[in-house]
C-alpha cells in the first residue's frame, strides 16, 4: 500500500500543479478516455487546480455508456428467453434500452444476477444445470480476458449451459474514430490505465503517428493523473506529439502477451455499434467459430430491431467530449441517477452522474 | 417527472428518502414535534424533557459478522435517543416473522436482543409478533420504539451547530454496509470486516459530561458520513468543511469500496457518531470518546463555517476542494 501512498501525497500532486502552471500558455483540450480517471479526477478535484488554458473531457472510456441501445435491448431478450438466468455486472441493470431496462425485466420476475465476474457465472451454471446461464459480456481489453478464460474454463468443465453475449469493445480503434470525427477537437489523451496493462502502450502507437496526437498512459492516483496532464501540457507547448508513459509500475510497453493470446483465442475483432458514436470498425470482439457452443447469439434468436436511442439524451456528444453534462437540456431537469435517461447517469463511472455527484 | 410508485430510492436514506419524508410525511402529520426531523422527537411532560424514537430494522443477510438483525435493532434506537442527548430507558419490541422461520435462528436474534439491551442498559418492557405467511415478509423484520429521557440543562440538536464548532466522528467510516453488501454478495475477503454496531449511549454521557458545548450529535447510518453532514449543514443553516485526509477508513474497507465503486462517505453506519463541539472545548471531548469503549479510533475531520450555508465541502487530498452532496440513487437497499 506504501507504494500507491506515494502517489497520494500532496505535496507531489503540488509542485506538480505548479510545474503545470508554469508551462502552460497555450488553451488545450484534454481526454482522460477512461472512467475510471474521471471519476478520481471528480473526487480529487483536480480540475479546480488546473489553470483555466486546460480543459479536461471525458471520453468514451465507461463500459457501460458506451452499449448501444440495441445491445441493451439484446440483453433484455435474453433474460425473457424461458429458462435462462442472466449473469451481469451490477452497473447495467439500471441502464435503459428502448422499452425496458434489466431491472425492471428481474421486478417483473426474470431471473436475473449481478455477479462480479465470469467465474461467478460458471458457478451460477454449474450449480443451475436445468437452466441456461448467459453472461453479459461488456467492457474494454481489461475484462474480455477474463471473459475469454471462463469461456475456456466452460469447454473444460463440459457445460453445455453457459454462454456470453459478447458487447465487448476496444479502446484504439474508438480513440482513431474521434480523431476522424467532425467537430471533435481534441489535443491529447490520457489513455486508460488498466487497459494498457494488456493492451500495453504499443497499441497507441498508430494514433499518435496517424494523427500526430500526443498519448500519455495513467495510473489512477491523482498525481499520476496530474504528471501526465503536465506531460501532454509540456508536449502541446512544444508541438510535440509522442506516446509516454506515467503509469510503468504497471504498464509495459508489450502489455501482457498471454492476457491478449487467450483474449485472441476465444474472441476476434469485429464491427461494433458504440452508443452515439455509431458503428467503429474493427472496435468490437466476438466470439470465434471455434467457441459457437459459448456463443449467446448462436444459442438464442437476439436479433432485435433498431431503435433511436432517447430523444434529447446528449451522451453520445459527451462521450466524443463535445458536450459537458450541462449542456445537455435533460440534466438534473428529467434526468438524475435516480431516473437515469442515459445510460451516462446510471454508470457509476458515468460523466453525467460524476457531474451531478461531485459539480452539482 | 413524477412518480407514481415508491422506488427503493425512496428507503437509501439519501436524497429521495429526504425528499418523500419532507413532501408527504411532514405535511401529513404536521406538529411543531415533528417538524424538527432530529433523530428523536422531543418534548416535555410534566417538567421532564423526553426523547422518542422509532426504527425499523429489514437488514438483509439477518446475521452478519459483528452482529444480526437483533442487536442491530436495539442498538439503532439506542443511538437515536442518544444523539438528542437523552439517556435511553426504555424499548417495545415489535417482530414481523415470517412462516418458516427456524427457532433456533429467531432465539438467536432475541438472545442478542436481550444482551444488547443490558450493555445499553436499558430495558425492553412491551412488545408485539406477528408472523406472515412464506412471502410476505423476508424472514423476520423487527421495529424497536424507544423513550429516552434529556438531562436538565442538555439542548443538543440538529439544529445546534454553529460556525467555529469542531467536527469529530467517533471512529472508521463505512465498516457496517460494507460488511453487510460483502456477506449479500457471497464475497469473501481475506481479512474479514464487521459491522461496527454498538450502543453509543454511555459514550454521550462522558461527553456531555465533559462538556456542555456539544452542540450536536448524528449517527451516520444509511447514507453515511456524507448524508449526515448535509443534513446538519441544513439544519442548522452552516457550512461544512471536512478534510478527505482526515476520513478514517480501514484498508480492507477502502479497498473494497474501490473495487465495488462505492464510495465510503455514504456507506452506512451503526456504530459511529458525528460531534460537532465547540472550539474550545473539542480536545477534552475528543480525549473523552477516546477514551471510551466505541470511541478508541474518534478523530477530527473537519469543522463548521459560516459561509455557504447548507452545503459540505471537502478538501481534496491534493489541496483542492469539492462539494459533497447528498447520497443520490445508489441502491445499497436493506442495509439496516
Ligand atoms: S444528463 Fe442524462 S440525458 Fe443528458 S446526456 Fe447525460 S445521461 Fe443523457
Amino acid at each position: 500500500m506504501k507504494h500507491i501512498d506515494e502517489y497520494r501525497d500532496p505535496e507531489l500532486s503540488r509542485k506538480i500543479v505548479d510545474k503545470i502552471r508554469a508551462i502552460s500558455r497555450k488553451r488545450v483540450r484534454l481526454m482522460e478516455v477512461c472512467g475510471t480517471h474521471t471519476m478520481a479526477i471528480f473526487r480529487s478535484g483536480i480540475r479546480a487546480l488546473l489553470p483555466e488554458t486546460i480543459t479536461l473531457l471525458s471520453g468514451p472510456g465507461c463500459p457501460v455508456c458506451v452499449t448501444s441501445q440495441q445491445e441493451i435491448d439484446a440483453f433484455i431478450k435474453v433474460a425473457r428467453v424461458k429458462d435462462v438466468i442472466v449473469a451481469t455486472f451490477g452497473d447495467l441493470m439500471r441502464v435503459p434500452g428502448t422499452h425496458s431496462s434489466l431491472q425492471k425485466e428481474r421486478a417483473k420476475g426474470k431471473e436475473i444476477q449481478i455477479v462480479y465476474s465470469a467465474f461467478d457465472a460458471l458457478d451460477l451454471a454449474e450449480s443451475n444445470p436445468q437452466k441456461d446461464v448467459v453472461f453479459l459480456g461488456i467492457g474494454f481489453e481489461t475484462t474480455a480476458p477474463t471473459i475469454a478464460a471462463s469461456i475456456m474454463e466452460a469447454e473444460k468443465r463440459e457445460l453445455d449451459n453457459f454462454s456470453v453475449l459478447s458487447a465487448h469493445k476496444l479502446v484504439p480503434p474508438a480513440l482513431s474514430a474521434l480523431m476522424t470525427a467532425d467537430d471533435v477537437r481534441i489535443d491529447g489523451f490520457i489513455c486508460p490505465g488498466h487497459v494498457s496493462v494488456i493492451i500495453g502502450t504499443r497499441a497507441y502507437v498508430p494514433v499518435v503517428e496517424k494523427y500526430h496526437i500526443p498519448c500519455v498512459v495513467s495510473g489512477f492516483e491523482p498525481a499520476d493523473i496530474l504528471q501526465s496532464i503536465y506531460m501532454l501540457v509540456k508536449q502541446t507547448e512544444t508541438g510535440d506529439a509522442t506516446l509516454e508513459n506515467e503509469y510503468r509500475r504497471a504498464v509495459a510497453f508489450e502489455g501482457n502477451k498471454k492476457a491478449r493470446q487467450i483474449m485472441y483465442k476465444v474472441f476476434e475483432p469485429t464491427d461494433a455499434r458504440w452508443r452515439g458514436i455509431g458503428t467503429i470498425p474493427q472496435s468490437g470482439l466476438k466470439i470465434r467459430r471455434e467457441f459457437d457452443s459459448f456463443n449467446a447469439e448462436k444459442r438464442f434468436d437476439l436479433s432485435v430491431p433498431d431503435s433511436k436511442e432517447p430523444k434529447g439524451c446528449a451522451c453520445g456528444e459527451i462521450l466524443m467530449g463535445m458536450k459537458t453534462p450541462p449542456e445537455c437540456p435533460l440534466y438534473n431537469e428529467v434526468c438524475t441517477p435516480s431516473h437515469p435517461v442515459g445510460p451516462c447517469m446510471v454508470s457509476t463511472e458515468g460523466t453525467c452522474a460524476a457531474y451531478y455527484k461531485y459539480d452539482a | 417527472m413524477s412518480i407514481d410508485k415508491i422506488l427503493l430510492d425512496h428507503g437509501s436514506g439519501g436524497k429521495a428518502s429526504h425528499s418523500l419524508i419532507a413532501d408527504l410525511l411532514v405535511p401529513e402529520f404536521e406538529n411543531p414535534i415533528l417538524a424538527q426531523l432530529d433523530d428523536s422527537a422531543i418534548f416535555d411532560i410534566e417538567g421532564k424533557r423526553l426523547a422518542f424514537s422509532t426504527d425499523t430494522y429489514v437488514v438483509d443477510p439477518i446475521f452478519f459478522p459483528g452482529g444480526n438483525i437483533g442487536d442491530l435493532a436495539v442498538n439503532g434506537t439506542v443511538n437515536d435517543l442518544a444523539m438528542c442527548g437523552a439517556t435511553p430507558l426504555y424499548l417495545s419490541v415489535g417482530l414481523i416473522i415470517e412462516e418458516g422461520l427456524s427457532m433456533a435462528d429467531l432465539k438467536k436474534i432475541l438472545k442478542a436482543m436481550r444482551e444488547a439491551a443490558r450493555k445499553a442498559d436499558v430495558l425492553i418492557v412491551t412488545g408485539d409478533t406477528k408472523v406472515v405467511p412464506n412471502g410476505a415478509a423476508d424472514k423476520i423484520f423487527i421495529n424497536t420504539s424507544g423513550v429516552g429521557l434529556i438531562p436538565e440543562g442538555t439542548n443538543i440538536s440538529g439544529h445546534n451547530a454553529r460556525p467555529g464548532d469542531k467536527i469529530i466522528i467517533s471512529g472508521t467510516i463505512a465498516d457496517h454496509g460494507i460488511t453487510v453488501l460483502t456477506q449479500r454478495e457471497g464475497m469473501t475477503f481475506e481479512s474479514p470486516i464487521q459491522s461496527d454496531t454498538a450502543p453509543l449511549n454511555h459514550m454521550v454521557r462522558e461527553m456531555i459530561a465533559a462538556s456542555d458545548q456539544v452542540h450536536a450529535l448524528r449517527d451516520p447510518t444509511r447514507g453515511g458520513v456524507g448524508t449526515s453532514l448535509n443534513e446538519i449543514a441544513a439544519q442548522s443553516k452552516v457550512g461544512i468543511k471536512i478534510y478527505e485526509e482526515a476520513l478514517p477508513i480501514r484498508e480492507e474497507v477502502s479497498g473494497i469500496c474501490e473495487l465495488l465503486g462505492f464510495d465510503p462517505l455514504y456507506v452506512a453506519n451503526e456504530g459511529k457518531l458525528l460531534a460537532f463541539v465547540g472550539p474550545d472545548v473539542w480536545e477534552k471531548v475528543l480525549e473523552t470518546m477516546k477514551a471510551s469503549e466505541y470511541g478508541k479510533d474518534a478523530c477530527i475531520i473537519g469543522e463548521v463555517v459560516a459561509d455557504s450555508p447548507g452545503k459540505v465541502f471537502m478538501k481534496t487530498r491534493i489541496g483542492s476542494t469539492r462539494i459533497v452532496n447528498m447520497l443520490t440513487g445508489e441502491q445499497l437497499p436493506r442495509i439496516c
